[in-house]
């Protein structure tokens, strides 16, 4: 229930009367707030909550961290969708866990972006009301056992390579949510990977199952790391903070790399047949992506853009009376409290 | 295997410890300290010693830990369903620890099961029919709102401690340790559930209607968990089980207490009769488990 008394820090100064030497004093906060601040992105350490920022800065890194936040909780979803038929009880488990955690990332981010001054409510309403982004990733559907191995695998490979970076994020409570987060993603990758394995040393059926996986999973996940970088308008601001330490496509560039190692020792291909290492600029290069059907499906227009904000919009609207009753219940202990404290004073 | 050396035994010869209080959910060292020392009991701990031969239930112990293993398995089924769906976030993570904890239960409990007869938990969880499952039937019904899924959790957890509980006692080692690691969780499930209760009753007009009507729903399983029937008894005479009759005091008497602090009546509703230790199970069960199994059936033989 953290969310219900949250203290709402507004997201920008609130502007005060048009008081001149109000005005002034507010200007002379504001350029040693700057100096510290760029003192701050010099030195490469780190904003606190309570720092001054940058309005931009603050509206940047809130829209980046409700974004992660929002991208686990969806990303719940197509993985929540095998709990049920996992083919081993060991497997079920293990995928329990795994969706599990990704709720636990899901509160460590909501918690860091509601220091940017947003209540995690406020965060859940844009969600629910089609407002606010998540990864496009998790529109595509889960159909077979084997995506669970291709998206611990790619996926969530795709995403470490993202997210160890910004461990280092110039902003202290998100580099920190990070640090714990990629530990554990690390974790699901390597399980993705197990499953694939098993399923490509095991029946014919099983490899068949492993491979028609990464292949569906391979193009989109490479799009994790969103658009071309002489098409990524954001970056060079993010990068500048200290938010952003690669751009998209050296991140793509080197996920590329160790997947095409892996992907050897899986035994199978992944569906791409111009990854190659260039010598010249010693990155690792791959086919064309299909960046139609990337913005397509940012644009809501993917396989199961709909399905998936419903379930999150049903999820919370059934839950409501839950969460009103807990507020209600909460409210009357507190009362009830102060009325002992009273009679204690009396 | 850790060994165990004369210094780290404490004079008894004996490393059990078993839950020492009665109210407790067990010291540090209850768990399983008598399978693998120093060691959380896993299920792969059991299966491997089943393997090896270095244990092996009788027919009438295998019986009775699949009882308790399907139990738990068909609880970890339904909870696992909330997991995306719950009212809060946080519930996403409570009640998907509680599936992983009843899923570890019963993957030991049907590990060891499984030594009598050669079966892996794997064979018996997707490999045997409806009738061959041996829960009781409260664990099966339909999860419903949120009240009613705190209702069945609240029954459930408080008819489990009590059994773990005096289960680590059991004269089989190996369902002593499983019930003295389960013991430790299951605590934390009693107090998940009452905390729920006494929300749910004491917030708005609404969610206090629904939790009335979620334990009026679930009630009538509660009689279930309390026969005794002849494999129960002979166990219990033997030290190695619970007669589920002599649970019933302490359970009335403990749920008692947080339905009469929510100011709640205990239903009066009739009891249904049961039957699942027999294999006879509600409508529900088939559905269940026909999600449950489809996968690993269609792909008999295959590794995961």
């Amino acid at each position: 229930m953290a969310a219900q008394n949250l203290q709402s820090v507004p997201a920008e100064p609130t502007p005060r009367e048009q008081d001149p030497a109000e005005q002034a004093r507010i200007a002379a906060q504001e350029a040693d707030g700057q100096a510290s601040f760029d003192r701050v992105m010099a030195e490469d350490s780190r904003i606190e909550p309570k720092d001054w920022m940058p309005a931009p800065y603050r509206k940047t890194l809130l829209r980046q961290i409700s974004q992660h936040a929002h991208s686990e909780i969806i990303g719940m979803q197509p993985e929540a969708n095998w709990i049920s038929r996992a083919p081993s009880l060991k497997r079920k488990a293990i995928l329990m866990a795994k969706v599990q955690d990704e709720a636990g990332h899901g509160l460590y981010l909501y918690s860091a972006a509601e220091t940017l001054g947003q209540s995690r409510d406020k965060m859940m309403e844009d969600l629910i009301a089609g407002k606010a982004r998540y990864s496009s990733i998790f529109n595509y559907p889960a159909l077979t056992w084997a995506d669970m191995g291709a998206i611990g695998w790619l996926v969530d490979g795709a995403a470490i390579c993202n997210q160890v970076p910004l461990c280092r994020a110039s902003y202290g409570p998100y580099g920190r949510a990070m640090v714990r987060i990629c530990k554990e993603e690390s974790f699901h990758q390597r399980q993705g990977f197990e499953i694939l394995l098993e399923l490509s040393n095991g029946t014919p059926a099983q490899k068949q199952m492993a491979q028609d996986a990464v292949n569906r999973w391979y193009a989109p996940s490479l799009m994790m790391f969103g658009p071309p970088d002489d098409d990524s308008p954001n970056s060079k601001q993010s990068m500048a903070w200290n938010i952003k330490r690669f751009s998209n496509d050296e991140l793509r560039s080197r996920f590329v790399g160790m997947m095409v190692e892996q992907v050897r020792v899986l035994g199978l291909t992944l569906p791409d047949d111009q990854i190659r290492f260039n010598e010249d600029t010693k990155k690792w290069e791959h086919g064309p992506l299909d960046w139609r059907e990337f913005q397509e499906v940012l644009a809501g227009r993917g396989p199961c853009n709909s399905q998936r904000l419903e379930r999150r919009r049903s999820a919370h609207d059934d839950g409501a009376w839950v969460r009103e009753a807990a507020a209600a219940y909460a409210d009357k202990q507190r009362a009830k409290q102060s009325m002992k404290t009273k009679e204690y004073a009396a | 295997m850790i060994p165990q050396t004369p210094e780290t035994t404490t004079g008894h010869g004996d490393i059990s410890t078993g839950v020492a209080a009665p109210t407790a959910g067990g010291d540090s060292n209850a768990s399983a300290t008598r399978i693998t020392p120093g060691n959380a009991l896993r299920p792969e701990d059991i299966a491997l010693e089943v393997r090896t031969g270095l244990t092996k239930p009788s027919e009438d112990i295998a019986e009775y830990a699949l009882r308790l293993g399907d139990d738990a398995l068909i609880l970890a089924q339904r909870l696992g369903h909330w997991i995306s769906r719950a009212p809060e976030l946080e519930e996403d993570v409570a009640l998907g620890n509680i599936a992983l904890d009843q899923l570890g239960h019963a993957r030991s409990f049907l590990s060891y099961a499984g030594g009598a007869w050669d079966k892996s938990e794997d064979d018996l969880a997707y490999f045997r029919r409806e009738h061959e499952f041996r829960s009781v039937q409260l664990f099966e019904q339909p999860n419903d709102d949120f009240a009613v899924t705190i209702a069945r959790q609240f029954i459930v957890s408080y008819y489990q401690f009590e059994l773990y509980r005096r289960l680590t006692e059991s004269t089989d080692a190996t369902i002593a340790a499983i019930a003295a690691k389960a013991v430790k969780e299951v605590d934390y499930h009693r107090d998940h559930s009452a905390q729920w209760i006494l929300r749910l009753a004491g917030g708005t007009e609404e969610s206090r209607r629904r939790m009335i009507h979620g334990l009026r729903l679930m009630w009538p399983y509660v009689n279930e968990l309390f026969q005794d029937d002849e494999l129960a008894q002979r166990l219990a005479e033997a030290g190695a089980a619970v007669a589920p009759s002599s649970l019933r005091e302490d359970f009335d008497r403990l749920t008692g207490e947080v339905l009469a602090e929510a100011e709640l009546e205990v239903p009066d509703v009739p009891a249904a009769p049961g039957g699942g230790r027999h294999g006879r199970h509600s409508e529900h069960l088939g559905y269940l488990l026909a999600e449950m199994q489809v996968l690993a059936r269609e792909h008999p033989g295959a590794k995961w």
